[in-house]
């Protein structure tokens, strides 16, 4: 009677299997020859579920975000990058300086260790830049085809100054809004590659970790009211949400709107506006009219903003809306997305 | 300097809208024919800017706000039979049916409905889920049904026995004709859409401005585009001129594309059509000819639905004739919004009552 060779639960593969997440050996292995080396810090190696971490007297920035992209790697970044820069601009949005990130994997049984390695290489690079250290995580594995090749968690937590207030409750009549740089290019890049449509020229995504232009504002200007990411949903669903969370009108001038010309010919190819398309490395920013060209020249001396733009104004506190200033003097009023964008038919 | 930044720029507008003021003494209606082009008047608000004597109405050529809820009830019991996969373009599957239910609803219940760019892109599902039948959603105009043409014929190439077609294919001068004749519709003249004429060519629209005694431009999509359009046919209508202008030459010859045509007559053959709101046009659509029946859905699988009881109380058939307003319609920004749309109009960016309502002023 042959006896077929026992298949070893740890043989050598070059796939993410299910016992990778089974929190045993295979798990244990993953840990140590791809997470461990990628993200090495002092927090991280004490190897423990949480990690321990020294807190000055302040205010505490605590956030959380899930990235779920597909495809994982697209002009201008990857997943990878994206859930880093993320989650840094999310507590740079609170006037936090961010220190330490978490990261949660869910990983798909079969996909190559290969493309886990460039999703975690980008995410040491990205935390390097940002200044920030990833200090525990956590993997899962699920089966074939019950995920898109990998889902990435991070937490970070930063600590805001003493000095700085920024929220919802500071934006008011009078504010100038400031765009750090042109919209739109994330979520055209991301649809074109997942899509496969050939456009003449590569459109790449913003993703960036935007500290730099962050902390050289708020020591440079001294009163930012508000700042805000427009991720998903686009410059004017997030406005929406400042304008209705503030109760403020937001007006802005639509001539004044950076646009990269690949961007909207792409979006008018497809019947997209890319007011409502997803941004990573941009931030709304809101502070009194006054400092605005002090904030746009301190902006535009950081590479990720360039192409800052002042592109409005608070002009009411009575009425929550965001209204959109034609070429011609018309007015409309500027929605919240109405459940995903559509590419139009003809 | 990027290609259509001419034909937004606020001095050829400025100077566009002065032509149209000093020529548009007399009262006139356009309607513009094309979804594409209600969208575009709504998003750059152009008709506060015109004279009150100019009064645009929003045709019927948008292909989701026309197509039957029959027929979304049929994709809808195609896409619940089991080992099929549905294939639509993004607006098709928020279109509720008779029932109330989207495909968008059947796709969180489990079903295998697929959003494409591209007609083409469902040779690629079909090749690659050899076991199952995938059906493409097909709605559309003269602009679309060459991309269905390329499909077919790739199909028939390879002998794709899994492929199929759900067709809901209309032809825009029929319907035309059909409206000016309706003695509820007043237009004076028309905005002929300038990607459906760069295929079918201007003969068609010169004859149909001769049938109909209205002048036509052939219009492009920008905002120069269309006050360029508006301020053509207003001139014609000024003269008594039943005539068509190409205010679209640069994308529009005059002859169109004929290998797009010869394609489609290749697969399609005109017949009577229901057009969603507007009741059965005679000619105004197209279905496959008999040598290509197989690649029908409706043929090869059974999806017999009833014809809805007309319970909707959606108003689109009377806004696409131009009678009411999407303001007028009591449903609407009230019960019926992009969020939960009650009729095609309101779910397609292109139909009218989406455009007012998103573009709105307050």
């Amino acid at each position: 009677m042959n006896i077929p060779d026992c298949p070893l639960p740890t043989q050598p593969t070059d796939c993410i299997t299910l016992a990778h997440g089974g929190g045993g050996r295979m798990t244990n292995r993953l840990i140590e020859s791809i997470f461990y080396p990628a993200f090495a810090n002092q927090w991280l190696e004490q190897a423990h579920d949480g990690a321990t971490l020294p807190m000055p007297h302040s205010r505490l920035a605590f956030t959380t975000d899930s990235f779920v992209v597909s495809p994982l790697f697209f002009p201008g970044g990857n997943i990878g990058d994206l859930a880093v820069n993320g989650t840094v601009n999310d507590l740079l949005c609170c006037g936090a300086t961010p220190l330490y990130l978490s990261a949660a994997f869910i990983l798909e049984e079969g996909l190559p260790l290969d493309t886990l390695r460039q999703v975690v290489q980008a995410m040491r690079e990205a935390a390097t830049r940002a200044g920030v250290s990833i200090v525990t995580g956590d993997t899962k594995v699920v089966e074939h085809g019950k995920c898109d090749g990998l889902y990435i968690n991070t937490s970070g937590i930063g600590l805001v100054p003493g000095n700085i207030e920024i929220g919802l409750h500071r934006v008011q009549k009078g504010d100038a809004v400031i765009v750090t740089g042109p919209i739109g290019n994330h979520g055209v890049s991301i649809l074109s590659t997942r899509e496969g449509l050939n456009f003449e020229t590569t459109i790449e995504s913003d993703t960036a970790a935007l500290t730099h232009i962050v902390s050289n504002l708020l020591a440079g200007v001294p009163d930012v009211h508000m700042l805000r990411d427009p991720t998903r949903g686009g410059l004017s669903s997030t406005l929406n949400e400042i304008a209705e969370g503030a109760g403020v009108t937001i007006t802005l001038d639509e001539q004044s709107l950076p646009i990269e010309p690949p961007v909207r010919a792409a979006c008018d190819l497809l019947g997209l506006d890319p007011l409502y398309v997803a941004n990573e490395g941009i931030l709304l920013i809101f502070l009194p009219d006054e400092h605005a060209e002090q904030a746009l020249h301190i902006i535009r001396n950081d590479p990720h903003g360039k192409g800052a733009r002042l592109i409005g104004h608070v002009t009411d506190d009575r009425r929550p809306e965001v209204l959109l200033e034609l070429a011609l003097g018309q007015t409309r009023v500027l929605d919240m997305l109405s459940g995903e964008q559509l590419p139009r038919i003809c | 300097m990027w290609y259509d930044q001419p034909f937004r720029e606020t001095r050829h507008l400025t100077a566009l809208l002065r032509a149209i003021r000093q020529e548009a003494a007399r009262p006139i209606r356009i309607m513009e024919v094309c979804g594409g082009q209600t969208y575009a008047l709504s998003r750059y608000r152009i008709e506060e800017l015109l004279p009150d004597t100019v009064q645009m109405i929003h045709g019927p050529g948008c292909p989701v706000c026309v197509t039957p809820a029959e027929t979304v009830d049929q994709a809808l019991a195609i896409a619940r039979l089991p080992g099929t996969t549905l294939c639509s373009f993004g607006d098709m599957i928020r279109v509720p049916g008779s029932g109330g239910k989207s495909l968008q609803h059947l796709r969180t219940e489990g079903y295998d409905i697929r959003i494409v760019y591209s007609p083409l892109d469902a040779l690629d599902i079909a090749r690659e889920n050899r076991n199952r039948q995938v059906v493409f959603f097909a709605i559309g105009f003269e602009t679309t049904t060459p991309l269905y043409t390329l499909l077919l014929s790739q199909a028939v190439a390879e002998r794709l026995g899994n492929l199929s077609l759900l067709t809901s294919l209309f032809t825009l001068p029929a319907a035309i004709r059909f409206l000016t004749r309706d003695p509820e519709c007043h237009t004076d003249a028309l905005l002929a859409a300038g990607h459906v004429c760069s295929i079918t060519g201007i003969d068609e629209y010169r004859k149909l401005a001769r049938q109909t005694r209205r002048p036509i431009a052939v219009t492009g999509f920008e905002p120069a585009d269309l006050l360029y359009g508006i301020y053509r046919v207003i001139q014609l209508h000024t003269r008594g001129e039943a005539r068509v202008v190409n205010a679209y030459a640069r994308a529009v010859p005059p002859q169109g594309n004929e290998k797009a045509r010869r394609e489609t007559s290749r697969f399609f053959t005109p017949c009577d059509a229901r057009w969603r709101g507007l009741g059965t046009i005679p000619g105004s659509g197209l279905k496959l000819r008999p040598a290509y029946e197989q690649y029908e859905a409706r043929n090869r699988f059974h999806c017999t639905v009833s014809l809805p009881n007309g319970t909707n109380p959606c108003r689109a058939g009377e806004i696409m004739k131009g009678k009411i307003s999407p303001r007028e319609c009591p449903l609407f920004g009230r019960r019926c919004t992009p969020d939960s749309p009650m009729g095609p109009s309101m779910v397609s960016a292109e139909g009218a009552c989406a455009a007012f309502y998103r573009y709105r002023t307050t």
